[in-house]
């Protein structure tokens, strides 16, 4: 699992990036209760934003870790968004990006590293 | 007790209101209008009129109001609604007038309008004004949309409009729906704009800076002659956000301080009632230079007859159906009126010093960020307690428990967990001293009895509430639940 | 002068003291010496409160009203019928001093009264979301059109020309800085074939925006031209006299979008224009797009119902630049006072008021038809306004307000092709002596 500065997670796996946010950014948001996820079949470039993310008295831009074709939205955010902050590294993923560049993904951060941005 | 929605307590073949009987013989609708366009159910409700006062009133007293307590909220002017200016404006003269009425019918209405943008441009120090901006956000989209004719008749390229990061939120919104890009500027340690900061962020493509001053810190910023000469050496305009005008009438104006455009909050500085989230009213004065861009209708006087002027070219257009929140105006008129040029001046003499005593004695318990006199309104910051797991937002809550409002919390949001406090000149030394105890009392409860914050309000009709599930499952309308 | 600083000479002193400061003026002394106001404002002294009272009571009465003139005028602004009751409840300090509910704990009277306007203009448009008002009629048209623009991602609307004429210009002031092109679709006959939108209507199109009943009174297809907007990609935006539904199917039933409306004839006095209040309502899938405060219901932390701000992640203090409109203040006394006229019309009141006016109307064009010279320039059926052609309208228009009658609206102020045209309302308030009267004296005046 790789990491960005802008507190998201990235896995790849066969070609398919899965993206989420981090449980420090979950917690920062504090509850979730809405993801604008992107049409399945956009594009994506590295760095740019794909999507929001709302808490009652916030909202974030979620910015792609690596750039490709969006595959996979985690659909279940629309009914329950709170998956976000029960599970974000796990049930509560929001996108599936095929990666164009694989060299991107490896440019991100280590967990090392990131655990060093949060302090 | 809750008190149960107006449906739950419909009953069908109640009626509210009698209506005079038909005195016309009466046609069959469906034999003028097709069927389809003719309704079947209308899922109103059916109360008698006791049960309309029953509830309405009982609904009322599960408010906190300006009439009941203190309501120290930040920028936004929680000043007495003087009762006579509700008469005035329920005068049948002024309350029943249509206004598709020709000019010469509504003259003493015009002429109201007239001597209101007269006295508005002084108190400004603006030469044109239009008071028919509904609200403070419309006042500054307004404004920017007479920026943007103003640049757009001179061939300008302008894209950009500064913002210091203390701006209030409708100042980047009204940008936005305007087509203007956002530049934040930086605060310096003073609490003002951070010239330096602005220099280096200054180019031919910025169309303006939108500004308050004094500022959300409740600071005055005394470079502002300097900010205003570097924006127009671009040929860009200075726009003045009026929430902020009670500390300053008489003193200084905007229009004295190299201000190009100012919008006015009625429901702020001049006594307008807040309602619950308004009407308010957000008259714009400018610069003669921009005059041409104002609103129309113009109001015009010929010497012995008003009348409303729809032919001016270069108006950005009317930002509203008529010529603005009539009676709201009427109110401000009033006010004006019994305070004149040195009660006004007295209204931003109190404000400031009420809230200067409160900063004096309410940094010894809270962090005060920016340690020098303020004018009408001030930041603290409740970081101090995080030590006990204590949030401003607790505090705010706790607050509620002793019968005041919550200051504005959060805003501005260039610090961290603050609490912006505005007296205004109406309240009394006795109130403020008492909303100080509170104040001192609850951060020494933070640190003995933290729970005792968290937990709260524990006293109002209703205690903390859902509001994850409030925004992920709507239920907005009664008519619909939510999945 | 005014009394509304309470503080005592010696408490000036006190506070002085505490604060460490020999005067105000002190207070003050941050303010450049070149910025500080020289002398006075240029305003008159201070006034007592019944030297007041005497100066504005005679502005009042330098204008004519309704209440001494009959009034058939209309075109967005209505002479109805308002309750007593009304303006008793909107006196009451709790509601009126109140602020805007951010800490709902203590504003629950304000918050349910919002949901309650909320639901009454869902039920009354047949939309599935309100919000908790806009500033007025044309306001909330407009952001009706910046919400369709956003959720199409097109920028082009078609704008029918029966739409109220100065709506058109507030839309035009508002929507065009955000690249939004509105396209006219004339009219015919008092309304809009709709084969001419099938005519103008392409897949740039974000939005068809018509009216109902129409400027002129006239009931349009707005289920057909819905239709043509829907084909197209396009959303169909319904601006609505709120009245008229107490008669007229809904807008909701009839395919629209999004429904925005002025909510002054239910129950606010006429007020040269304002504060009034507009309403906006969309389709469920619109609701992220709403501008404006929204109120919801959730429960407390013992289990309680209450109400609170919600969604207020589309607002201008979270969202700033990226939020769908800068609007705050809503008009939520005008809200409260809609919601009280219909809690108290209720549904039994509110058809009879609407099958007064229609009543009311179809007589009077009855009566007017039997007038020789009077014509009627547009077929088609009506609500509670028309319009009829008069010979020297404007003239005559000038003689009848002499005799205490406003008789209606020139249309040639917007129209340079309606000559002698005249938009007339009429009201549940209008009695058959009045309207009888209103003959009369017309036929006397044209026919001499």
């Amino acid at each position: 699992m790789k990491f960005t500065k802008e507190h998201e997670w990235a896995k790849l796996e066969g070609g398919i990036v899965t993206v989420g946010i981090t449980d420090y950014a979950a917690h920062q948001l504090g509850d979730v209760v809405f993801v604008e996820l992107p049409a399945v079949g956009s594009k994506v470039t590295m760095g740019a934003t794909f999507g929001t993310i709302e808490s009652v008295k916030t909202v974030s831009d979620m910015y792609a870790p690596v750039g490709g074709e969006v595959v996979g939205v985690n659909e279940d955010l629309e009914s329950n968004p709170a998956l976000v902050n029960e599970s974000p590294l796990d049930a509560g993923w929001i996108v599936k990006i095929k990666v164009a560049d694989a060299k991107e993904f490896d440019q991100l951060l280590s967990e090392d590293d990131y655990k060093k941005i949060c302090e | 007790m809750a008190e149960p929605l107006i449906f739950d307590l419909s009953v069908n073949g109640r009626r509210g209101f009698a209506l005079p009987a038909l005195d016309v013989p009466e046609v069959d609708p469906a034999d003028h209008i097709p069927a389809r366009f003719l309704r079947q159910e209308l899922p109103l409700p059916s109360l008698s009129e006791l049960e309309v006062v029953r509830h309405f009133t009982r609904l009322s007293r599960l408010n906190h109001s300006v009439d009941i307590g203190f309501y120290p909220l930040g920028s936004c002017t929680m000043k007495y609604n003087p009762r006579v200016n509700e008469n005035m404006a329920r005068l049948a003269g002024f309350a029943n007038i249509h206004p598709q009425q020709p000019d010469e019918t509504v003259q003493g209405a015009l002429q109201v309008l007239k001597s209101l943008e007269e006295s508005f441009a002084e108190i400004t120090g603006m030469d044109a004004m239009t008071l028919q901006p509904a609200a403070g956000a419309q006042g500054e989209l307004t404004g920017l949309l007479i920026m943007k004719s103003y640049h757009q008749k001179k061939g300008n390229h302008k894209t950009k409009i500064m913002i210091p990061d203390s701006g209030h939120g409708t100042n980047p919104a009204s940008c936005a729906m305007v087509g203007y890009e956002v530049v934040n500027i930086k605060s310096d340690a003073r609490g003002g704009v951070d010239i330096e900061d602005l220099k280096s962020k200054l180019g031919p493509d910025i169309a303006g800076l939108m500004i308050t001053n004094p500022n959300t810190l409740g600071l005055f910023d005394e470079n502002i002659g300097e900010l205003a000469h570097l924006i127009h050496s671009v040929d860009g305009l200075v726009y003045y956000d009026g929430a902020n005008l009670n500390a300053i009438m008489g003193w200084t104006r905007p229009g004295d301080m190299g201000f190009d455009i100012v919008h006015i909050n009625l429901h702020k500085t001049f006594s307008t009632p807040h309602g619950g989230g308004g009407p308010g009213s957000g008259p714009v004065g400018v610069k003669k230079h921009l005059e041409a861009f104002l609103p129309i209708p113009r109001i015009q006087f010929d010497g012995k007859k008003y009348h409303l002027q729809t032919k001016c070219r270069e108006s950005v257009g009317p930002v509203l159906a008529s010529v603005g929140n009539f009676l709201v105006l009427v109110r401000a008129f009033a006010y004006i009126l019994v305070n004149g040029r040195e009660g006004l001046k007295n209204v931003s003499a109190y404000a400031v010093l009420n809230a200067n005593y409160m900063m004096q004695r309410l940094k010894k318990t809270f962090d005060l960020p920016f340690d020098r006199f303020c004018k009408h309104e001030f930041v603290l910051s409740g970081k101090g307690l995080a030590k006990y797991g204590v949030k401003t937002l607790d505090v705010a809550k706790r607050l509620l428990d002793f019968g005041f409002h919550a200051p504005t919390i959060y805003f501005p949001m260039i610090v961290e967990e603050s609490m912006m406090i505005e007296p205004t000149e109406t309240e009394s030394k006795a109130t403020l001293d008492c909303f100080i105890e509170a104040m001192e009392m609850i951060a020494d409860e933070a640190s003995k009895n933290p729970e005792n914050l968290k937990n709260a309000p524990t006293s109002t009709p209703v205690r903390r509430l859902d509001e994850a599930t409030a925004a992920r499952k709507p239920d907005i309308n009664y008519f619909q639940k939510p999945e | 002068m005014a009394n509304y600083i309470p503080t005592t000479p010696d408490e000036l002193q006190e506070m002085l003291g505490a604060i460490g400061v020999r005067n105000i003026e002190d207070l003050f002394a941050e303010i450049p010496p070149e910025l500080r106001l020289q002398g006075e404002l240029n305003i008159p002294q201070g006034m007592s409160e019944p030297e007041m009272i005497r100066k504005v009571t005679r502005l009042a009465q330098a204008n004519e009203t309704v209440d001494n003139n009959c009034c058939f005028l209309g075109g967005g602004a209505y002479d109805h019928i308002i309750p007593s009751v009304i303006d008793h409840l909107l006196l009451r300090g709790d509601f009126f001093t109140a602020y805007t509910p951010y800490q709902p704990e203590v504003s629950q009277g304000t918050l349910q009264c919002i949901y309650e306007f909320q639901s009454l203009i869902c039920g009354l448009t047949g939309m599935d979301q309100a919000n908790a008002s806009m500033y007025d009629g044309s306001t909330a048209a407009a952001e009706a059109i910046n919400m369709a623009t956003a959720q199409t991602r097109r920028n082009r609307v078609l704008l029918l020309q029966t739409v109220n004429p100065d709506y058109r210009r507030v839309i035009g002031a508002l929507t065009t800085p955000l690249g939004t092109e509105t396209v006219n679709v004339p009219f015919e006959d008092g309304a809009i074939d709709p084969a001419k939108v099938q005519e103008l209507i392409n897949d740039q199109v974000a939005a068809v925006v018509m009216q109902y009943p129409n400027f002129f009174g006239c009931i349009e297809d707005i289920e057909r031209i819905s239709e043509i907007a829907h084909n197209a990609g396009a959303l169909a935006i319904v601006v609505v006299n709120p009245i008229a539904l107490g008669l007229l199917e809904t807008p909701g039933k009839l395919s629209a979008d999004i429904v925005a409306g002025e909510g002054q004839p239910l129950g606010i006095p006429l007020s040269y224009g304002g504060p009034y209040v507009g309403f906006l309502a969309a389709k469920k899938a619109l609701l992220r797009r709403m501008p404006g405060r929204i109120v919801g219901r959730t429960l407390d932390v013992d289990g309680k119902a209450g109400f609170v701000l919600t969604l207020q992640a589309r607002e201008q203090h979270i969202r700033r630049e990226k939020a769908s409109s800068n609007i705050c203040s809503n008009q939520a006394l005008m809200a409260l006072n809609a919601t009280i006229y219909m809690s108290l019309m209720g549904r039994d009141g509110l058809k009879e008021v609407a099958l007064q006016c229609f009543q009311k109307a179809h007589y009077f064009k009855r009566e007017l038809a039997k007038i020789e010279g009077v014509s009627f320039p547009f077929t088609g059926s009506f609500f509670h306004e028309l319009v009829v052609k008069i010979p020297n309208a404007r003239k005559v228009i000038g003689k009848m307000a002499k005799q205490g009658i406003f008789a209606g609206i020139p249309l040639d102020n917007w129209f340079t092709n309606l000559k002698d045209c005249v938009l007339i309302a009429v009201t549940e308030k209008r009695s058959k002596d009045e309207m009888d009267h209103y003959c009369n004296l017309l036929g006397g005046l044209i026919n001499g």
